[in-house]
């Protein structure tokens, strides 16, 4: 694609951005139809959210989201006005030890991976065809958001009991046999659903998990492929460059399709950018726009963005009609990178944990 | 700039994933390093029955022989490393530059690795207490003595998860490849040089590249060879030691809080032991398991700290080339600062004098842009109650502690080396008997004097090898 073509992509997709901001902005700080927590928080502020934010870039008003506020409830003062009468989910994130973060969801998740769902080749991903979901259970988002996904794709998701808190704990008390054992029971119960006939084609995986899954398909003279499974999406930091290339060349082998995903509770799922032998298995994310937007800002200065190709935090903002987060830090870190032709808005590689939090930061099973 | 590649299986391998390790001093790279990752490791270690097969191809006595040659080459050729070369002394200035040890320590270091694998046959004749070495090849033999005995491998691999800040620890290794198992090394981050060199000295006297594996790489890399290797040493801090406690596939190795013990019918003549204290305090900058952290006697107490003061205060840092520089330095931001405030805070514990400080002439704490250095320290406790009576720290500390000969051995907790200065028999036999002792001197033996015949915290052949019955006929009728 020329560059003018892209440069002509990227503005439209500014512009619908600046719309998306406008729309999203005055429908939480509306009294008809705003959330208690955004219409009591509009006291404090010393601008009119409805009067001055007119693009996006205008989101810098807003003092930085703070993840605390999602501990404890009540949980409805996130709920807008304008959707009081909807079912309402609620998501939990962390909660090893004391109150767990938690989100109020209505339908963003199934709207993220319906989605996410229209990036994913159907050769590799064979619409009608059954997933198998290995990764956290419990209250989390990812157990329901999958399962949509397998659904909203005509198939029947297959899931795991997992409980990551239980593993943080082990993680914790240096329990490392613990953990084996853990990882083993989760491990068991996939081989058992892809053993079962169930004509499993698709899956979620964390990287661990997958690797530990391969692993013990291999002890059993078996592998992926042969169980089955074509299309497999994975995400998380650990999801490497070189984890990447482990995984086509020795893992999973050449007929095994994987793709990086990269998100949490509060934003959308952000997808990798397709995979291309030139770029060396460098895995660049774009966030699904205008719904969330990923940035990478300066250490010293979060509204400031760093130039493409340098290193900064991430900052997330989302946008939907059910959750404002206008600029929340991420505990992540990665590079600033240039618009894409499917994704013509910056995105971001090198994810990984936040330099100052890495050294404390336990990471699980998943 | 030299890059060195992941090894697998004899195979180099070059990753996505690479470090820099950087000159302490400068900042500036020494030499790019390619990362493993868990999943390879594992997916490798499916493999691993193949390097004990390869070298059960050879007998022990012709691994002996390659060790020999192995020494020769480590010590002194130069031998590949990844895209470059290495000399010896290039080995010794870059194992400084990155790890903070003077160039003298590590030469000396050096020499020691080469000792014990040029005395190979020895050291395995000590070690299986002259076991016929076919048997543990064969699985089983009868004796001189007309017993039939038999040996099994516990693994095919020893998995080695290995420290920076320690080169000495090498030599515990050494004697695996003539055993017939494979070796499956994670290095510590600072300090790949010498699995590297070993390798490559191994490989270069005719053992097949085939059976070794090295894996730099972050803290999961180490995790992976712990999990897929039935026998691995780690190397760290009580934390690790206690973790692995009990685990009979992991040997960890910790702190030592090694010491020397006056007996009160030695103790008069302490003066005649200066220098054996001195030098158990201070050999190979205080790093070492080994180096002795606690005199402990039951009166001249003061003097003996006084007089170990007066030696080792006014010890400065000196250039890493210099020949007689005393001191390695601290390479991790924020360590030394650490251990400084840690020592200041608990000097202040009632019956706690820090007597070098008069003897310096300047802070205990010298603080450079990127590094640091924390110069010899000389406690006295008058009792064995403040903790700083039983501690150990990465640079030459000794606390000198007063203590009842009577209380001593249920007072010093674990020792590593304790060396025993007593000709008292009665007392000796209580030494003898103490489990909380590992390596006994009793005589004028500094600590750090090692005989490399004698098992180091366990012997290694009863870790990788068990004991069994084996019987091709019948017993006798009884």
């Amino acid at each position: 694609m020329s560059d003018t073509a892209l440069a002509a992509k990227q503005a439209k997709a500014k512009e619908l951005l600046d719309e998306h901001t406008r729309q999203t902005v005055r429908w939480h700080f509306s009294d008809e139809t705003g959330c208690p927590f955004w219409l009591e928080k509009k006291r404090e502020f010393k601008f009119d959210p409805l009067k001055e934010v007119n693009s996006f870039e205008d989101l810098k008003k807003f003092p930085n989201f703070e993840d605390e506020w999602l501990r404890g409830g009540p949980i409805r003062r996130w709920v807008p006005k304008g959707l009081a009468d909807k079912p309402v989910y609620v998501f939990e994130t962390g909660g090893t030890t004391g109150i767990p973060k938690s989100r109020m969801v209505i339908e963003d998740h199934w709207t993220d991976y319906e989605n996410f769902s229209d990036t994913l080749p159907d050769e590799h991903f064979p619409r009608g065809s059954n997933w198998l979901m290995l990764g956290p259970s419990g209250p989390r988002r990812l157990r329901l958001a999958v399962e949509h996904l397998a659904q909203y794709r005509g198939g029947i998701c297959f899931c795991v009991d997992l409980d990551p808190r239980w593993v943080v704990k082990l993680l914790k008390k240096g329990d490392i046999s613990g953990v084996k054992a853990y990882a083993d029971h989760v491990i068991d119960q996939a081989v058992t659903i892809l053993s079962a006939g169930h004509d499993i084609k698709c899956a979620f995986a964390t990287p661990k998990l997958l690797e530990a899954l391969a692993l013990k398909l291999m002890d059993k003279g078996s592998s992926i492929e042969e169980s089955g499974i074509k299309g497999i999406f994975a995400g998380g930091t650990e999801f490497t460059p070189q984890w990447y290339r482990f995984c086509r060349e020795e893992l999973l082998g050449p007929n095994v399709y994987i793709t990086p995903t990269y998100g949490n509770t509060l934003m959308g799922l952000a997808c990798g950018k397709p995979f291309d032998p030139a770029d060396n298995f460098k895995i660049t994310y774009y966030a699904p726009q205008p719904r969330a937007v990923i940035e990478t800002v300066e250490f010293n200065d979060y509204n400031q963005v760093v130039p493409y190709g340098s290193t900064g935090r991430v900052k997330l903002y989302t946008m939907t009609k059910e959750l404002f987060v206008p600029g929340f830090m991420e505990r992540d870190e990665g590079e600033r990178e240039l618009p894409h032709d499917k994704y013509p808005w910056d995105g971001i590689s090198g994810t990984r944990p936040f330099h100052e939090f890495a050294a404390t930061t336990t990471v699980g099973v998943y | 700039m030299l890059e060195i590649p992941v090894i697998r299986w004899g195979q180099p391998y070059e990753s996505m994933e690479k470090d820099k390790i950087v000159h302490f001093e400068t900042g500036e790279a020494v030499a790019t390093v390619n990362n493993a990752n868990a999943g390879l490791i594992k997916m490798d270690m499916r493999k691993q029955g193949k390097a004990r097969d390869i070298l059960r191809q050879f007998s022990i006595d012709q691994l002996c022989s390659m060790a020999e040659k192995a020494a020769d080459l480590y010590q002194n050729a130069t031998l590949p490393l990844g895209n470059g070369t290495q000399s010896p002394a290039e080995f010794c200035r870059m194992q400084s530059a990155t790890t903070g040890l003077p160039e003298h320590m590590c030469a000396g270091n050096m020499k020691k690795n080469a000792y014990v694998l040029r005395n190979m046959r020895h050291t395995l004749e000590a070690l299986t207490r002259g076991l016929p070495l076919e048997i543990l090849s064969k699985g089983y033999g009868m004796e001189s003595r007309g017993v039939m005995v038999s040996y099994q491998a516990q693994t095919n691999v020893l998995g080695m998860v290995l420290p920076s800040n320690s080169p000495g620890v090498h030599t515990l290794w050494m004697p695996v490849i003539p055993l017939q198992i494979g070796l499956v090394l994670k290095p510590g981050p600072q300090e790949p040089w010498t699995p590297y060199r070993m390798y490559e000295a191994f490989a270069q006297a005719g053992v097949p590249r085939e059976v070794f594996c090295v894996y730099p790489g972050g803290p999961e890399c180490g995790a992976a060879v712990l999990e897929t290797c039935n026998r691995a040493m780690i190397f760290g801090g009580i934390p690790t030691v206690e973790r692995y406690h009990g685990n009979p596939r992991v040997q960890a190795h910790g702190p030592g809080f090694s010491k020397i013990l006056f007996g009160d019918d030695m103790v008069d003549d302490w003066e005649k032991y200066i220098d054996l204290m001195a030098e158990s305090v201070f050999a190979n900058s205080g790093r070492s398991c080994i180096s002795c952290s606690g005199i402990w006697a039951s009166r001249h107490t003061e003097e003996i700290a006084e007089a170990l003061a007066k030696r080792l205060g006014p010890v400065a840092p000196l250039p890493m080339s210099d020949p007689k520089a005393p001191l390695a330095a601290f390479t991790v931001p924020g360590a030394a600062k650490a251990v400084n405030a840690q020592i200041e805070e608990l000097v202040k514990a009632p019956g706690v004098t820090e007597v070098s400080a008069k003897y310096r002439n300047g802070d205990r704490h010298v603080a450079h842009e990127r590094y640091d250095f924390l110069r010899p320290t000389v406690v006295h406790c008058s009792s064995t109650e403040p903790a700083i009576a039983n501690t150990e720290y990465m640079f030459p500390f000794v606390s000198v502690v007063k203590c009842e000969q009577k209380d001593m051995l249920s007072k010093i907790g674990g020792t590593l080396v304790a060396s025993c200065l007593t000709k008292d028999e009665s007392w000796s036999r209580q030494l003898l008997d103490a489990t909380n002792i590992d390596r006994l001197n009793i005589g004028e033996v500094k600590t750090i004097q090692l005989h490399w015949m004698q098992p180091h915290e366990g012997n290694i052949i009863d870790f990788l090898f068990r004991a069994r019955a084996f019987q091709n006929c019948q017993p006798p009728s009884h």
